[in-house]
């Protein structure tokens, strides 16, 4: 039976409910010593200078590292991505909440204790912290998409042909600052020798953690490990190497000891991005029909100072490829705050920008007096109208159908407030989904012991989403042996290297390098056994393995026997190839959301919730599921729950816990029902799969302000959509 | 600084263990006894993820300072097994995917463990009122509701249709 595709139990399942998963902060290492952070408690500005005295005297105190005293990192700029500090590398403040020194102590509550004791001077200066007030001087982002493609693109001509639409809609949608909260957050234990270095790291990216710190400390890639064989989840905030992880290593160095750094919760906020406050001004106009002529997306989101590196929001990537419309115009720009840098959380650019355009698209459909679906089909993309090209594939036509007709659409009344049971208000709304299909290189090695059980390694990792348990079935069916006989390592620079896990990208890259290396080794073991006395007549193409033999024509010979001369290895490497020239590569979805609202109190309850997608081939479908409903929770809380708040006066976040941070919780999200739409996209990769781990999220929130409106006739412009918004 | 000398139970053996008065359980259990599967995910009590059980209280482990375990009897999710054969709670998280990165499942189980062991027999509202107090960024909760029913009806003994 083939495993792929079979919903079957996660492989790290066991570790996890038990308690024995080792996670960045849990390894043991002899002699460690504990670092805490402190950070600046004005927005903007630059230290005069560190009273250290009282804390250097507390007990246990190894060291108190400052601006003064860091040692100099040879080559920040010579790292493989944007973030460039704070490292205490100068005395410049630029947000509130930046590190800005560093006590090790032999124990956390000394290290805290004397963290505490730490007092600064600053002279204070002007701080931008209200995104409003400066949009005048909003700027073009000068790395978009690591410089892909430029920030603003069109056909046709939008603005002209707005002024011919006989019904339009122009309005702004503002979505908040939000935070990745991870349930684990960020730690690193670093330890040098000599000048080789080892981290334990909660990170998506071991391979940019090794590379970054490598630029960092001026030493060979090869003198960098980084182990993370388990990650408390990161949804965008461990795709970087931010400072912390650094900061942990330049201790070690300081005090020649390891060290341990944990971030709290509350510094969490200020350490490792957020997904930036967006403003996105949409102007949409179609023909009395609902033939769509003109569609305008301007993005605008938040930044820190450019110094401590860019990352732009890509809103409007989405509006570019969704719909046949002719005249398009889309535009992205940045607005400098005295904040930290954000960074990409779960579906960075879809969550934010289809939020929008789906909302959009909803007052389109109710000003047309069309239904929201029809209205869709009738500008239904049969190819990507902005490249020009095929989609690799697309069944979103299959999602509305499938979503519609679980979810009952057809029994919705179009008018706002006609439905209700008893007093309270019921709606139904309604999106669209969709997220690129990316793919990096990766390479993979593989070992059969005497034993014939395999293993196989890749320096990837399992962020939650099931990486051990879908590469050990890719490599079942692909060697053609029970999966208990298989063993998927990963999380260690030591092994081949694999990209990020970011971008909904860890399928289809290393899956690909799975499958070959798992070939290279049956080719190897087909190899020996031609090479067996009397089996000269066999070709190597001919032989099969099967039961643990492996069988040519009229004779067959045990593994085991082959296996007396010595373990077979292999290793492969793959990459994309030309499908990006030749495809316009997405996953799709439909959403569909019932809220109830009370009409006295304002209070929102999602009720029911089905989702429809097109992820393209599933490898696991229990496991997949898991993504597609986690996805979907994500997607309620920027709906109803989740923003950062920033106190204008001092730029200082107010609500660094998960108290008031608010966030999904049990009594929060009813069943999900969602709904594998089977396709299998070989034209994107051998495994023909597209990603889940960000789609689900997309449009969600859409879909769900879109019910609001059903629900009360209340049409709210921004998310999250509280009480006060519907009374 | 002076230590405290502690004697409790964890995990149903008699366990010593000296700590600082202002360590929190949650420390002693992770630094001094080596217990890592008690997890910090906020350090305030509003996570859920530090969840152990002492004298028959679900506590959040890390707003309790560890000399206030003396003569306690403490439950961690290391002590939910039973050798190599998994609870009933842990396999049910297991069968229905009640977990994903793994951070907040050990007090998650440990939560359903103190709330079956007052209530065998929750309903589905009380269940997801009494885990409101354990967040998870993965799971979407859903299937834990459903592992945590299934395994309710089980440990009564009853088939589930």
């Amino acid at each position: 039976m083939a495993m792929i595709g079979q919903p079957l139990d996660r492989i790290d399942g066991r570790a996890k409910v038990t308690g024995a998963a080792k996670y960045a902060a849990e390894f043991r290492v002899p002699n460690a010593v504990h670092a805490v952070l402190v950070q600046s408690t004005i927005a903007a500005g630059s230290i005069t200078g560190f009273d250290l005295k009282e804390a250097s005297d507390m007990p246990g105190v190894l060291a108190i590292i400052t601006p003064n005293n860091a040692g100099k990192l040879t080559h920040p700029e010579n790292v493989p991505q944007a973030v460039a500090g704070p490292l205490l590398q100068n005395k410049d403040i630029l947000f509130n909440g930046q590190h800005v020194a560093l006590v090790v102590a032999e124990t956390l509550e000394q290290a805290q204790s004397a963290a505490s004791a730490v007092r600064l001077t600053y002279t204070r200066g002007e701080a931008a912290t209200s995104m409003d007030a400066m949009l005048g001087q909003a700027y073009p982002p000068k790395h978009f998409r690591n410089g892909a493609r430029p920030p603003d693109t069109s056909r046709g001509n939008a603005d002209e042909s707005f002024a011919t639409g006989a019904v339009k809609m122009d309005a702004t949608y503002v979505t908040p600052i939000e935070h990745h909260n991870p349930m684990e957050p960020h730690a690193t234990i670093a330890a040098w020798d000599g000048d080789r270095v080892t981290v334990w790291t909660a990170t998506q990216g071991i391979s940019g953690v090794q590379s970054t710190l490598a630029g960092q400390f001026g030493i060979d890639k090869a003198n960098v490990r980084a182990i993370c064989p388990y990650v408390g989840a990161g949804f965008g905030s461990k795709g970087n190497t931010w400072p912390p992880a650094t900061l942990a290593a330049l201790a070690a160095r300081t005090v020649r000891r390891p060290v341990k750094l944990v971030l709290s919760r509350s510094q969490m906020y200020t350490s490792n991005g957020y997904r930036p406050r967006t403003v996105q001004k949409l102007k949409i106009a179609a023909a009395a029909d609902g033939a769509l002529l003109s569609m305008r997306h301007d993005g605008f989101s938040s930044m820190s100072r450019p110094s401590l590196g860019e990352f732009a929001e890509p809103v409007a990537l989405a509006t570019e490829m969704l719909y046949a419309c002719p005249n398009v115009a889309v535009t992205h720009r940045l607005v400098a705050l005295n904040a930290a840098l954000p960074t990409y959380m779960r579906a960075p650019g879809e969550a934010s920008g289809v939020y929008a355009l789906e909302s959009a698209m909803d007052e389109m459909a109710v000003a047309l007096k069309m239904d929201p679906i029809a209205f869709r089909l009738k500008n239904y993309a049969e190819t990507d109208p902005h490249e020009n090209k095929p989609f690799a594939s697309k069944a979103l036509r299959a999602c509305y159908e499938q979503g519609a007709r679980a979810f009952g659409w057809e029994k919705r009344s179009a008018e706002p407030r006609s439905m209700r049971d008893g007093n309270i208000l019921i709606g139904w709304g309604f999106a669209t989904s969709t997220y690129p299909t990316n793919r990096m290189p990766s390479a993979v090695k593989i070992r059969m012991e005497k034993d014939a059980r395999v293993v196989l390694q890749c320096g990837t990792q399992d962020i939650g989403t099931g990486t051990y348990t879908v590469m050990t079935q890719v490599a079942a069916d692909t060697l053609g042996i029970p999966m208990h006989h298989i063993r998927f390592e990963l999380g260690d620079s030591n092994m081949p290297p694999g990209p990020v896990s970011g971008g909904s990208m860890t399928v289809a890259s290393v899956s690909p390098s799975v499958q070959a290396a798992c070939r290279a080794l049956l080719d190897k073991i087909k190899d020996r056994a031609v090479a067996q006395p009397g089996w000269g007549g066999q070709s190597r193409d001919g032989l099969q393995l099967r039961d643990g033999q492996v069988v040519g024509i009229g004779q067959q010979i045990s593994l085991a026997t082959l296996l007396e001369h010595g373990p077979i290895e292999a290793e492969a490497k793959t990459q994309p190839g030309d499908e990006k020239k030749e495809f316009s590569m997405h996953a799709f979805g439909a959403q569909f959301a019932e809220v109830r609202v009370d009409p006295d109190l304002g209070e929102i309850r999602v009720s029911r919730y089905v989702g429809a997608f097109d992820g393209g081939n599933i490898l696991n479908a229990k496991t997949a599921r898991s993504q597609l409903i986690g996805g979907i929770t994500y997607g309620i809380g920027m709906a109803l729950h989740e923003e950062t708040l920033v106190d204008q006066e001092t730029g200082r976040i107010v609500n660094t816990n998960v108290a008031e941070y608010l966030m999904p919780v049990n009594a929060d999200v009813p069943d999900i029902q969602t709904i594998i739409v089977p396709n299998d996209d070989k034209n994107s990769n051998p495994l023909g799969v597209k990603g889940i781990g960000e789609l689900p999220m997309v449009g969600v929130a859409a879909a769900i302000a879109n019910a609001v409106y059903h629900a009360t006739g209340v049409r709210v412009r921004k998310v999250p959509i509280r009480i006060e918004d519907v009374l | 600084m002076a230590k405290t000398y502690v004697s409790a139970t964890i995990n149903g053996e008699s366990a010593e263990f000296l700590c600082e008065t202002q360590q929190t359980l949650l420390d002693v259990l992770r630094d001094v006894i080596g217990l890592t599967g008690s997890k910090e995910g906020c350090g305030s009590g509003d996570c859920g993820a530090c969840s152990v059980i002492v004298d028959d209280r679900l506590v959040c482990s890390c707003l309790m300072l560890g000399v206030e375990a003396e003569g306690k009897s403490i439950t961690t999710i290391e002590g939910i097994a039973n050798g190599d054969t998994l609870h009933p709670i842990q396999q049910k998280f297991l069968e229905y995917a009640a977990l994903q990165c793994g951070f907040c499942t050990p007090g998650l189980i440990v939560a359903t463990k103190a709330l079956l062991d007052e209530n065998p027999n929750p309903t589905e509202t009380e269940a997801r009122y009494w885990l409101a107090g354990n967040l998870c960024r993965c799971t979407g909760y859903d299937k834990v509701i459903r592992a945590v029913m299934d395994v309710a009806a089980d440990m009564r003994g009853e088939k589930v249709a």
